[in-house]
């Protein structure tokens, strides 16, 4: 069994899909944080059988953690402080997410238009369908 | 201040209002000569057009406003690089009101987010054309008197066809429609149009052969089979003459069936039907007129 210690002050995100903690290491920006991040892949999980899990070590409040519900709504956010959980965070699918997702329609305006923000909407909660508000082409659920 | 991106901006309530609007001007067409005096429409087509800009020019025109623009993008600062966003914002001093069309899907929708003055989607790529939905809906109205009750058959290249999608859409919002979708398995209506209509409780089927099903039809909505959709030219000519409306088949149809074609008009519909009374698609173009007239004065907020 792989260790990796206790983080003092920060957050770990448990229960990620096998695999796709890197895309999450991505879209949050980890790469451009001075600060400790461990990614732990193909962790064994009794819910999952496999999860990926990160754990950084930095203030929850400076990242924008909306489109992790998109990916997945299993994944647990777990904010830590003096090396205990202190809260469970909830996730909710935001109603728009700017600038996260980038619309893959060849296509679309924001192919060509410089400067334009990619903004895709919720369309069906139910069905977790984003679309972009341009083109509305509907986001594969992958962010890359 | 309001823009139209899709067909379905505009409610079922504000729709009757705009046809209402648009018999009207049809009818008393002295009384809005000059509704428009002093009023200029920007036509930017960054792709060609026939019918679609010249039916915006010549509904200003016969407004008594002007119009300018540009008609490929080649003719305009866009080869140069500019963005859609500065291209609006400069339209917006010298014009009241514009069209656009642009092969890129959104770009109308980026222009009215920049612009000071009302902008209309006048085609984006393959994702909407609601004057042309506006225009068959104003069609059905004038020509059936009326938006529900009927069975609709739409015919050809349904995949692909953003004529079809968005005058489904429009008429789900109406009571007791039935559509019938008649395509070569290649071209079927996509499988998101089905799930909405099934969701939505809305009567539709899918058949191949267009003679079998005529018979039953109000309304037949034919579509063109565009090469520029196809990667490769095989498919496009094995399909492209899949269905031919003729003489023979419209003996086949109700005496009281109408049909109705976006145009530009190949090969899906023989010459010979041209002269029959219920085919109705020049009439359509003229509708279009009307119908982008009562568009201009609803958005420039002008009342006669």
């Amino acid at each position: 069994m792989l260790n990796v210690g206790k983080i003092e002050e920060g957050f770990v995100l448990d229960h990620i899909p096998a695999g796709r903690s890197m895309e999450i290491y991505r879209y949050l920006h980890l790469d451009k944080l001075d600060c400790q991040v461990a990614i732990i892949r193909n962790a064994r999980s009794n819910k999952l059988g496999k999860k990926d899990i990160l754990k950084v070590e930095c203030d929850i409040d400076i990242l924008n953690l909306d489109v992790l519900a998109i990916l997945d709504d299993k994944i647990t956010v777990n904010v830590i402080k003096n090396a205990e959980i202190v809260e469970k965070r909830e996730l909710v699918l935001p109603e728009k997410i700017y600038g996260v997702i980038k619309c893959k329609n060849p296509r679309c305006i924001t192919s060509i238009e410089q400067g334009l923000p990619h903004i895709f909407k919720l369309t069906d909660a139910n069905k977790r369908v984003y679309r972009c508000i341009y083109c509305e082409e509907k986001f594969n659920g992958r962010f890359e | 201040m309001r823009h139209l991106m899709k067909p379905l901006d505009f409610s079922t309530e504000e729709l009757d209002q705009l046809f209402d609007l648009a018999s009207d001007i049809m009818n008393n067409r002295a009384k809005y000569a000059h509704a428009c005096d002093g009023k200029i429409l920007a036509t930017c087509f960054y792709e060609p057009s026939t019918r679609t800009r010249l039916s915006f020019e010549s509904a200003m025109l016969s407004l008594g406003g002007q119009v300018l623009g540009f008609a490929s993008a080649d003719s305009s600062s866009a080869a140069k690089g500019e963005s859609v966003a500065d291209t609006i914002r400069t339209v917006s001093c010298f014009a009241d009101i514009c069209a656009m069309r642009h092969p890129k899907e959104g770009a109308p929708m980026v222009a009215a987010s920049k612009s000071k003055i009302p902008v209309i989607n006048a085609g984006d790529g393959g994702h909407e054309h609601p004057t042309q939905t506006l225009t068959d809906l104003m069609t059905i109205r004038s020509l059936k008197g009326r938006l529900n009750n009927f069975t609709i058959g739409f015919c050809g290249d349904l995949k692909f066809g953003r004529t079809v999608h968005s005058l489904v859409h429009a008429l789900m919002r109406y009571d007791n429609i039935r559509f019938v979708f008649i395509s070569p398995e290649e071209l079927r209506i996509p499988s998101y149009v089905r799930d909405e209509l099934r969701e939505a409780g809305m009567p539709f089927e899918e058949v191949i052969d267009l003679e079998a099903a005529i018979g039953d039809l109000d309304l037949l909505y034919m579509t063109r089979v565009q090469r520029e959709r196809f990667f490769n030219e095989e498919d496009y000519v094995r399909l492209k003459d899949f269905y031919i409306l003729t003489k023979a088949k419209m003996k086949k149809a109700r005496p009281d069936m109408l049909v109705l074609h976006p145009l530009p008009r190949v090969n899906e519909i023989s010459v010979e039907v041209d002269d029959d009374p219920r085919a109705v698609y020049f009439d359509q173009v003229q509708y279009g007129r009307y119908v982008r007239m009562a568009l201009i004065l609803t958005l420039l907020e002008i009342k006669v």
